[in-house]
């Protein structure tokens, strides 16, 4: 009953033998060890697992690792800038102290990154709407729109502050 | 929580997948799995535990949104984000498009389809809302042939929905309201944006160009084993220019349409309440978009 499938992560085509029980992150996680992508609730409430499927934000631990075949994944590992240093948003993240325990941190990252593509100046509340199916239970969630905000206003080249 | 052992398939044709869920053997559960957002937490718990899943993702054209007979049908593997993106569903069916924006997150939006909110028919959710309200009509697939349901009718218990095992959701059609005074409204309550609601109201107008109310439908979810019109609301209404007063008034007969249960999250008495005051806010609602 496993299957072989092929999926794009990160920019790297990823085989696999699955059983059609196993979900995508742990497909991520367990198999092709990238553990950056965490698991909380494993029900689809909390947006841990976030990541990007075919460029759009979604709950990896809601797919199943066939579903996936053939697809592109992008973890928050793809979202670092491949040299062994940080993307933008972790930058700013790290910046704004938008993170203490950091569990929730991969799915905001992903949450964040998605919004900013779509909309490269969001307003305050639009930031809050994108974030609101990825639960904190540190920060109080200040910090981490503070953060988005921070890099949405780099990347036009303010100050940020 | 993992989902049980299960096989997969993915159907390359509905009537592929009809045969597939029709060899599902004595006490066994074939299941279609679209997007899969209210079916795979199902697994996780283990409240459903299906031998076989039936994917139906890569079926050509059953995510088409067409306008067609003076409706627009949409097909079930509409995304719900790409419908809440959609300049068709905006412009001919405006409730619909103001629902999913409260259907749970954009993550699961992303993935989540129209048809599979109708066909899993959680008493909460918003597209069966607005389907209800909205008099919309199903059209499945079995391996005995094509049928239509009104959504009306179609959701017979908490997630206990009118398809049969063997069947698979191929459109739904929404009918499109013509005029140039339409309004819409849609309000609910849930712990946090995006959760399931505790109570949600849907309402929409036509009035006349003297701002009386021509056409009228409410419709309220999580306060009935399924979303319920409220038919005594909208016989009262109609023909009124629909002030604050008549609302109120008219909101009386919302008691005897709905059997709200208590649970975790709340009260039979709050959600009552709750469902009078939130079509009351969806009717003025309607109504100011219609006269703006």
């Amino acid at each position: 009953m496993n299957r072989d499938i092929a999926v794009t992560v990160n920019g790297e085509v990823r085989r696999a033998n699955v059983m059609p029980r196993m979900t995508l992150v742990d497909l991520l996680r367990d198999v092709l060890g990238l553990t950056g992508t965490h698991i909380g609730c494993e029900h689809g409430v909390c947006g841990a697992c976030s990541i990007l499927l075919d460029g759009a934000p979604v709950r990896s631990c809601l797919i199943f690792a066939v579903q996936a075949d053939g697809r592109t994944v992008t973890t928050v590992e793809g979202l670092a800038d491949g040299a062994g240093g940080i993307g933008d948003l972790q930058d700013a993240f790290w910046e704004c102290h938008a993170m203490q325990c950091g569990y929730c941190t991969p799915g905001m990252l992903i949450a964040g990154h998605a919004l900013l593509k779509e909309n490269p100046e969001p307003a305050i509340d639009e930031i809050r709407e994108a974030i609101s199916g990825n639960l904190c239970r540190c920060t109080g969630y200040t910090q981490i729109v503070e953060a988005i905000a921070f890099c949405a206003a780099k990347r036009r080249g303010e100050d940020g502050s | 929580m993992k989902a049980a052992e299960f096989d997969y398939v993915r159907a390359d044709s509905v009537a592929a997948a009809c045969r597939a869920l029709a060899a599902a053997g004595p006490g066994e559960e074939h299941k279609i799995i679209a997007g899969g957002q209210t079916l795979v937490p199902l697994m996780a718990m283990r409240l459903a535990r299906p031998a076989l899943l039936v994917d139906i993702d890569g079926i050509p054209g059953l995510d088409a949104i067409e306008a067609r007979d003076g409706a627009l049908a949409i097909g079930a593997m509409t995304r719900q984000r790409a419908a809440e993106l959609s300049p068709a569903i905006r412009e001919s069916v405006p409730l619909l498009a103001k629902a999913l924006r409260f259907v749970g997150h954009l993550q699961t939006r992303n993935r989540g389809t129209v048809g599979g909110s109708l066909a899993h028919g959680d008493p909460a959710a918003e597209i069966p809302l607005a389907a209800v309200t909205l008099d919309a009509e199903l059209e499945a697939e079995g391996t005995g042939g094509r049928r239509v349901c009104r959504a009306n009718g179609f959701f017979e218990a908490p997630m206990v929905t009118a398809i049969a095992p063997d069947e698979c959701l191929l459109e739904t059609r929404f009918p499109v309201w013509n005029g140039a005074r339409i309004g819409t409204g849609f309000q609910e309550v849930a712990s946090r944006q995006g959760d399931f609601a505790i109570v949600a109201a849907a309402a929409q107008v036509a009035l006349d160009g003297d701002g009386r109310c021509t056409r009228i439908a409410a419709g309220l979810g999580g306060v009935a084993p399924g979303p319920v019109r409220i038919g005594a609301l909208e016989d009262e209404l109609a023909g009124t220019r629909l002030e604050d007063g008549g609302i109120d008034a008219a909101l009386a007969s919302v008691g005897a349409a709905i059997e709200p249960d208590d649970d975790l999250h709340a009260t039979a008495a709050y959600r009552g309440r709750v469902a009078k005051v939130l079509l009351g806010r969806t009717i003025r609602e309607a109504r100011d978009e219609a006269l703006a």
